[in-house]
């Protein structure tokens, strides 16, 4: 095991960059009315679909992109992007129908399709592009009458369940990102968890951007009824390419009364290369709402990857008693930019909400914590505390902390805390001294300082999240 | 074991080490002794690749090997442990991964599996009670939160789990009470075999009671000016240095 982590710090780079060959079906670059059309065709979806698309579309063309994030945004030509990007065999019936070479892709990136080999309890929803490729284990969850599958699925068996709760929690003119997607969304995942059930396994989605010039507009909706629980991991990565790539995503969660839902990210999309070349440009939109009394949502996010991220997962807490949860660890080296953090709506009453956000920013990087804490007038006693600690590796970085409040109600207790720390040569050298080189020096303390974030999630996941951390940092100190 | 030869190193452009010559076998304990601000910690930090000093002049050799030319991880996988003066904390990072990573280290270095959890736990245990050091210190991350004493104390437990060829150990007995002291002194002389050696580098000759070394220097003004046997350091403990800086300068 220790080998094995030696083994990629000592390999640099960044190791999901390789591209997948396969024949895909790509629609030409530009978005307009008609691109809209021609992607609801290629899903065969009904005219509500199409006329929701449509709607948010003409929206769209009516908003600009938001200028407010500490971020240094290049102009984005909406035009030069293609909206559709599909591998060539689509629908398989089975896994046997399934294309070789996305199999081994799969596989490649850890995850494999094939049920019998796959991580033991984990359900996987595998997303290429625009489409859903593969969902494991769909069988096993419909006996407790668990719905998990992809989202263009769900549109062709569920439409009641997605009518009734897609921009629910996301309105379709949400905001910029958010709008686009809801225009031109490809896939995602869709799970609802049925009142009482207890899901049996670890649901994950894992999204592979591969077609070159294309955009990655995934949508997913999270149903949890009454009494129910469900712990939901979200993993991403792409080539490493000289150009951008957008992403923008959209993550929807209900928890009903007594429900409550994990939902974690490892989000390693391609930073670009160590001088600011290429890379994913993620733009998401992440919301949750404890509907019910007593519902609870915990975000985990530990971000290491993408050239900009721009993300804020959050959560309305609307049912009396309901709580949230915000942990995030973020990573920023080289050139990579990082606006990312929480909003937590407090409305009903004695709800609670608890954000710990860990920042490490490394290289040319900047690395921002941005986070709102509201309490509507009748929230009486409703609490929050936000802890957010930056760590810097270097003086070239930065580290910023953006913490809003706004307190309607007199009864409520709301408390931030912020720290700034630094890795000191002097503690380098003391594990130097004790035979520990300098990358695993610094994987050993920002792995300790991630510690409380990273135990948040799935025990698998930790795991990886860990040597993540460390090579995403490879050759910043020293 | 450890040959020096005409060292000469600075920091930030100013000389500290200005031809200092050493050795020490196997099986030797060296008191080095001197005024404040020698460079007695200076040749600590040079000889264990500290890479805030400059080596301008001079080479050290450690069991045949070309000590200068070795990366830090590399000379304490080789068996050079220092005990710090000041030993930093490492928040976040629990003493029980460190010290496991840090053995593992050394012995992926010499070739060896990592160790098994039972091995590991029952050397923690055992070398813990060498320095009669407090569970709750072991649960704790490194140095965090500790007292002077009880940094200097996990100093000698990590050297213990360690079991290095050459240890040095830098003050390691200032802002120790005496039974610290000679708890330390204890833990060090119980490691003592014919195989390693020690550099004990100290103000006061009260370590020297209980850790009873083979030679005494004097490093004073970046140089090693005056060397003897531990009778030296009854002499400097009665005298002071003021004779020496006499004897140096009358030179
Ligand atoms: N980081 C540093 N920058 C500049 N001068 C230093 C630094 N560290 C030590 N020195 C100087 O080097 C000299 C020797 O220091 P040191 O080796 O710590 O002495 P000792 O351990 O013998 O008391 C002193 O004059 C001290 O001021
Ligand atoms: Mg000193």
């Amino acid at each position: 095991m220790a080998e094995d982590i030696l083994h990629e710090v000592t390999q640099a780079d960044y190791k999901y960059g390789f591209t997948t060959d396969i024949e895909t079906d790509i629609i030409p670059i530009g978005l307009n009315e008609e691109v809209v059309r021609i992607i609801s065709a290629k899903k065969n979806e009904p005219e509500w679909m199409l006329e929701y698309r449509l709607k948010a579309y003409q929206h769209w063309t009516t908003m600009t992109m938001p200028d407010w994030a500490h971020l240094n945004v290049p102009e984005i030509d909406y035009q030069s992007i293609s909206y559709y990007a599909a591998p060539r065999t689509n629908n398989p019936k089975s896994l046997d129908e399934v294309d070789p070479e996305l199999l081994k892709t799969f596989n490649k990136l850890g995850i494999p399709l094939e049920e019998q080999m796959a991580l033991s309890g984990i359900a996987v929803d595998a997303v290429m592009d625009s489409v859903s490729v593969k969902t494991t284990f769909k069988e096993t969850l419909a006996e407790k009458g668990i719905i998990f599958c992809s989202f263009s699925e769900a549109v062709e068996h569920h439409p009641d369940l997605i009518r009734k709760y897609m921009s629910s929690v996301v309105p379709v003119s949400d905001n910029f990102y958010a709008t686009l997607n809801s225009a031109v969304f490809s896939d995602g995942s869709f799970v609802y968890i049925p009142k009482g059930v207890r899901c049996p396994m670890e649901l994950s989605t894992y999204f592979r951007i591969n077609a070159i010039n294309t955009g990655q507009f995934e949508r997913t909706l999270i149903v949890a009824d009454e009494d129910s629980y469900v712990s939901y991991l979200e993993g991403c990565t792409a080539p490493s390419r000289d150009e951008n790539q957008l992403h923008a995503a959209i993550v929807e969660i209900v928890v009903m009364k007594n429900a409550e839902v994990k939902y974690s990210t490892v989000q390693n999309w391609y930073p670009g290369d160590k001088n600011g070349k290429g890379g994913v440009y993620n733009f998401v939109t992440k919301r949750g709402i404890c509907k019910g009394e007593n519902a609870k949502l915990s975000w985990t996010q530990v971000e290491t990857g993408s050239a900009i991220t721009w993300k804020y997962p959050s959560c309305i807490l609307l049912g009396d008693n309901s709580s949230a949860e915000f942990y995030s660890v973020a990573v920023t080296n080289h050139h990579q930019q990082a606006d990312t953090g929480t909003k937590m709506i407090h409305l009903g009453r004695n709800t609670r909400s608890h954000i710990l956000s860990k920042g490490i920013s490394a290289g040319v990087s900047n690395n921002s914590y941005r986070g709102l804490v509201r309490v509507g007038a009748n929230a009486d006693n409703a609490r929050n505390f936000s802890q957010c600690d930056s760590l810097l590796l270097g003086d070239k970085c930065g580290a910023h902390t953006f913490p809003y409040m706004e307190v309607n109600n007199e009864t409520a207790v709301v408390e931030h805390e912020a720290t700034t720390s630094k890795i000191s040569e002097d503690q380098i050298f003391y594990c130097n001294q004790r035979g520990i080189s300098t990358e695993d020096a610094v994987g050993l303390i920002v792995n300790g300082y991630a510690k409380e974030v990273l135990n948040k999630l799935p025990m698998e996941f930790a795991v990886e999240a860990q040597k993540l951390l460390q090579i995403t940092l490879e050759g910043s100190v020293g | 074991m450890l040959e020096i030869k005409n060292l000469h190193a600075s920091i930030n452009g100013k000389e500290i080490l200005k031809g200092l010559n050493l050795t020490v076998r196997a099986g030797e304990i060296h008191a080095i002794m001197g005024p404040n601000g020698a460079g007695k910690s200076t040749l600590s930090s040079v000889l264990t690749g500290n890479p805030a000093f400059e080596v301008t002049h001079g080479e050290v050799t450690f069991l045949g090997k070309d000590l200068l030319e070795l990366a830090p991880e590399k000379r304490a996988n080789e068996g050079i442990f220092l005990s710090f003066q000041y030993p930093v904390e490492i928040p976040g990072v629990s003493m029980v991964n460190f010290m496991r990573t840090a053995i593992n280290e050394q012995r992926k270095y010499r070739g060896l599996a990592p160790v098994s959890a039972t091995d590991f736990l029952r050397m923690m245990r055992e070398k813990k009670e060498l320095v009669e050091m407090d569970n709750k210190l072991t649960n704790r991350s490194v140095n965090e939160g500790f007292s002077g004493g009880e940094k200097k104390r996990n100093e000698i437990f990590q050297m213990a789990m360690l079991e290095p060829k050459l240890s040095i150990l830098d003050e390691t007995d200032s802002g120790l009470d005496i039974d610290a002291l000679r708890i330390v002194a204890n833990g060090v002389n119980k490691l003592k075999s014919a195989n390693n050696a020690s550099i004990v580098i100290t103000h006061y000759q009260r370590l020297l009671d209980y850790i009873v070394p083979d030679f005494v220097h004097v490093l004073y003004d970046g140089r090693i000016v005056k060397s003897g046997d531990k009778t030296l350091a009854f002499e400097l403990e009665e005298k002071g240095y003021d004779w020496i800086k006499q004897e140096v300068e009358g030179k």
